[in-house]
């Protein structure tokens, strides 16, 4: 399919501009009323999806991008060139959605500025701050290329491209930090996270699942947008990924299972309760199930099951960040006896986040040359 | 490689990002009591339950300085104006309520201090950890402990409302204005304000009995520890108010629980309780650590210079080794 047969206007994308329309007036909602009014936030529950989902659980999706530019250009791994703008561009979005979204979440979005100036070394929250702000600039730098390109801009273009390596090796860094630094936010709290998830090893935890994470989801949008766009699937880099994941998912797997040996002891997964069965069904669906299918050559080589493995593990592991930042605090909040179940207005923001994320990449794929190399 | 505080802010002040920065707020975080703390022995065995602390703590943080005033804002209750309603009959701490006496019952609730067919009362508020998890967390410096009298306070316009000292602190103490649309954390600040014309914490200005008495950490640890001596039922001359009060109440020692709460739980704080009743009983976790909670996220903050040190030097080689064998095959 060519660039300008794709049509911008499709009753998918129409269902798309709603929701993000809806979502613009629960965030205008939210500047004016505040929090209580726009979610069921509460003393016990100061965190919820905004956090869990966007935040934590959109950064994490977004760590296709350093991994495939971190190939390509650190280890020149040149099979992996055709889908790196596409990573960079999908992890850009991603970034721009946690952004928008934490901006939202908190309670003066217009002091969010205020880290930059206001430093505070001790709190991993202030890392975290920085790591969005210089990373989401990263990004904006490493796709500004394909920008450059649309604008007949060739001295700018050329300038970037010459700086590109240490740009990505920058981004490479910044999402090591960033990634592990979303899991080290609860190492404060051994007394409130269950022993499921806590302990010591959290940050590095939420480093590597976002590394498996990371392959699953440029490998889920390499099949989701080359069906889309009707391009041809590259089938050395669909299998490139999956060997990854299956490495990436024995080493994730051995560390879950120490931690939890070494912490609360295998059988609290076991012990029937809710935090225990959300474990279990974390680790069956984004990790066991995954890496058995990845051990079948010809899993690995055939598009249909590889699809479903990449959505085995973004589920699993998206889940594991909802059970770090909720389900696995839930038992402590109880005891205040408030409960938490997000309003209709976050959810509809939510999904708008993912709708704008979709519809600007459909938009990004028109107009700019995310697939290079004649693959159109 | 782990750093030392001094160290990492070198390495950041290196990178010429932090002279541009206003003020590094509280770099260190402390470690030892500051040796004029100010804090409050509540010992449950006195307290009869009269909320009068409650009250108070209202009506004197309902002033410029306080912890619940707010320029423009509503005060949470209406002080001295006891036609519009002098009591709102809190359940749980809030926003609006930064001091709580609750009670614990068991059984038949007949028995004083008893755990079993008895009951107990227990005032909640700010512990002001020595080491507090809220301050080290806080990613802007809104939440600081006063290097003098130990304080740990709030600085309203510094505050984004991320609400990551709700998620750090162990003992379920900040507050959040969730129906505002521009909120403030709220919590005790030990009436600090009220120092400085010579008075101190309303709770314990106006508690009839001596359960609340404020005074210096020292001194409220020596009291304590002289109170789990005594035998019980033996008679002993309670001050009320202060620890130093000339003011005292005799009466009947109870039986105590042989613990200070407070003296060992998250490294140590400067609001000390006795009671008759495992703590646990009366609403205190048990799980909290005896070690202070900032040294946990330290532990992976100090890595990071070397972390990025490696990932950069290790990036740089590789790129350079790879880049090299590609030029020899003749690709790029």
């Amino acid at each position: 399919m060519n660039q300008k047969d794709i049509k911008v206007i499709t009753p998918f994308s129409m269902v798309l501009i709603g929701i993000m329309a809806a979502g613009a007036a629960v965030a205008l909602y939210r500047l004016l009323f505040g929090l209580g009014a726009s979610t069921n936030l509460n003393d016990a529950w100061p965190w919820g999806l905004w956090i869990a989902f966007d935040v934590v659980g959109g950064v994490a999706l977004a760590a296709g991008g350093f991994i495939i530019a971190g190939a390509v250009y650190i280890l020149n791994w040149k099979k992996y060139k055709p889908i790196v703008r596409a990573a960079i561009m999908n992890t850009f979005l991603g970034y721009l959605m946690a952004a928008t979204s934490i901006t939202l979440d908190i309670g003066h979005p217009f002091r969010i500025w205020h880290p930059l100036v206001m430093w505070q070394v001790n709190s991993i929250m202030f890392i975290v701050a920085i790591h969005v702000v210089l990373y989401t600039s990263t990004l904006a730098t490493e796709s500004s290329p394909m920008f450059f390109e649309k604008l007949n801009m060739p001295r700018a273009l050329k300038f970037v491209n010459k700086i590109m390596v240490g740009v990505v090796l920058f981004g490479v860094l910044l999402s090591c930090l960033h990634q592990s630094s979303l899991g080290a936010l609860f190492l404060i709290a051994p007394s409130k996270l269950s022993a499921l998830w806590s302990g010591s090893l959290l940050p590095y935890m939420f480093l590597v699942s976002a590394v498996l994470l990371g392959l699953n989801m440029v490998s889920f949008e390499t099949i989701l947008t080359g069906r889309v766009f009707k391009h041809k699937l590259p089938m050395d880099i669909l299998s490139g990924l999956a060997k990854g994941s299956l490495i990436v998912a024995v080493f994730y797997f051995v560390m879950k299972i120490w931690q939890l040996a070494k912490g609360p002891g295998i059988g609290a997964a076991f012990d029937g309760s809710t935090a225990g069965n959300m474990y279990l069904v974390e680790m069956l669906v984004g990790v066991i199930l995954p890496m058995i299918l990845l051990s079948m050559k010809d899993m690995r080589s055939r598009v249909s099951s590889i699809f479903t493995i990449n959505l085995l593990v973004i589920t699993g592991i998206v889940l594991n960040r909802f059970n770090v930042a909720t389900f696995g605090l839930a038992e402590y909040a109880g005891q205040s006896g408030m409960d938490y179940f997000p309003s209709v207005m976050e959810f509809i923001l939510t999904l708008a986040m993912v709708s704008f994320a979709i519809f600007a990449f459909k938009l990004s794929v028109k107009y700019l040359n995310v697939f290079p190399e004649g693959q159109h | 490689m782990a750093m030392n505080r001094r160290d990492f802010l070198k390495v950041a002040a290196g990178s010429g990002l932090l002279l541009a920065s206003d003020i590094p707020a509280q770099a260190t975080m402390p470690e030892k009591l500051p040796p004029q703390a100010v804090g409050i022995l509540y010992d449950a065995t006195l307290c009869i339950g009269c909320k009068s602390c409650m009250v108070n703590c209202k009506i004197y943080n309902s002033v410029p300085g306080g912890a619940l005033y707010l320029k423009g804002r509503d005060i949470p209750y209406e002080a001295n104006n006891y036609e519009k309603g002098i009591w709102d009959a809190p359940v749980d701490l809030s926003s609006r309520t930064v001091n709580i006496i609750k009670v614990n019952t068991s059984g038949t609730a007949v028995n004083k201090d008893s755990a079993e067919n008895g009951y107990s009362f227990v005032k909640q508020h700010c512990m002001h950890c020595i080491s507090p998890a809220c301050v080290s967390v806080c990613p802007v410096g809104a939440l600081r402990k006063d290097p003098v009298n130990g304080v740990v306070y709030y600085v309203e316009n510094r505050c984004i409302g991320c609400r990551y000292c709700m998620i750090a602190c162990p003992f379920k103490i900040p507050r959040y204005e969730f129906e505002y649309a521009l909120p403030q954390v709220r919590k005790c600040q030990l009436c600090h304000h009220r120092y400085e014309e010579g008075k101190y914490s309303a709770c314990c200005e106006f508690c009839p009995t001596g359960a609340s008495i404020f005074g210096k950490v020292v001194d409220l640890k020596k009291e304590a520890e002289k109170r789990l001596s005594l035998k019980t039922g033996q008679e002993y001359d309670f001050p009320v108010q202060t620890v130093d009060s000339k003011f005292t109440m005799r009466r009947q020692v109870s039986k105590y629980i042989n613990h200070v709460y407070g003296q060992t739980e998250a490294g140590g704080t400067q609001y000390l309780m006795l009671a008759g009743v495992p703590f646990d009983w009366i609403g205190f976790n048990k799980s909290i650590d005896k070690t202070f909670l900032p040294e946990l996220t330290w532990a992976y903050i100090s890595k990071i210079p070397a972390v990025a040190a490696l990932v950069i030097g290790a990036g740089t080689l590789t790129w350079a080794i790879t880049s090299r064998k590609n030029k020899d095959k003749g690709e790029s």
